[in-house]
């Protein structure tokens, strides 16, 4: 169970990405984010954000069009 | 005389901040005025310190009032989604007035419709983020702008201002 959730549905490039950054934030070093993104973009995007940032991508699935990720923040 | 010539050659700084990025935005219509927004705030929130220098048409997007439009004219790439298809405009009858003012509505509700942030969100979203945004001084003397029609907390400069900041960022783009 992730700390947070982030609903980021029906959100295009680049707003899931900002939502994301403004969500960790708000939370605890090793903490977790949990994404619900429409945007099939955020794939790709959402890899990207982790490696250049440093935080982790625990998880990724999709179900229906719904793209779930799990972001564990660094530190 | 390759001695002159690196003599006289610019200092690079060698630790340059990989997590930098400038962006000089010179367009002001409601089509260009995305990529600037949106690589700069993504990029703050990767991290990156990032810094805007608005020249020219740019200077559009700082005003308080956001009346952004875009043009078919002279534009045969853009091809809207239209009953199916995808239908460009011929250039006589972009020219008619009004087809702009619809046309612009037009993106907007697209942009609506697929979720996609108004300018003026991504705005407030770059200062938020504490993205550096610098106006030229040159323009907006020739185009006769204020600071009072512009957004709060702009910082006004020049040519050399940005070569400065130009020096210092690791990525420097300009649209």
């Amino acid at each position: 169970m992730a700390d947070q959730v982030l609903d980021a549905k029906g959100l295009n490039c680049p707003l899931p990405i900002l939502r994301a950054k403004k969500a960790l934030k708000s939370l605890q070093g090793g903490n977790t984010l949990e994404i619900l993104s429409t945007d099939p973009g955020s794939v790709a995007d959402f890899a990207a954000f982790c490696r250049t940032t440093g935080n982790e991508l625990v998880e990724q699935n999709e179900e229906d069009g719904v793209y779930t990720y799990l972001i564990r923040k660094s530190g | 005389m390759s001695n002159v010539a690196e003599m006289s050659s610019p200092q690079i700084n060698p630790g340059i901040d990989p997590n930098t990025m400038s962006i000089i935005v010179t367009k002001g219509s409601l089509d260009w005025a995305y990529p600037p927004f949106i690589l700069g705030t993504t990029a703050a929130a990767m991290g990156l310190e990032v810094t805007m220098f608005f020249t020219f048409y740019g200077l559009n997007l700082l005003m308080k009032d956001l009346d952004l439009q875009v043009s078919s004219l002279g534009n045969p790439a853009m091809k809207m989604p239209m009953m199916g298809m995808h239908m460009g405009m011929p250039n006589i009858v972009s020219a008619i007035p009004g087809v702009d003012a619809a046309a612009s509505k037009m993106m907007k509700n697209l942009m609506k419709k697929k979720g996609i942030a108004p300018i003026a969100e991504l705005r407030e979203l770059a200062v938020e983020a504490d993205v550096r945004l610098i106006a030229c001084q040159m323009t907006m003397d020739m185009f006769e702008y204020g600071q009072g029609d512009m957004i709060d907390g702009l910082e006004i400069g020049g040519a050399a201002t940005y070569i400065e900041v130009a020096t210092q960022s690791h990525i420097n783009l300009f649209i």
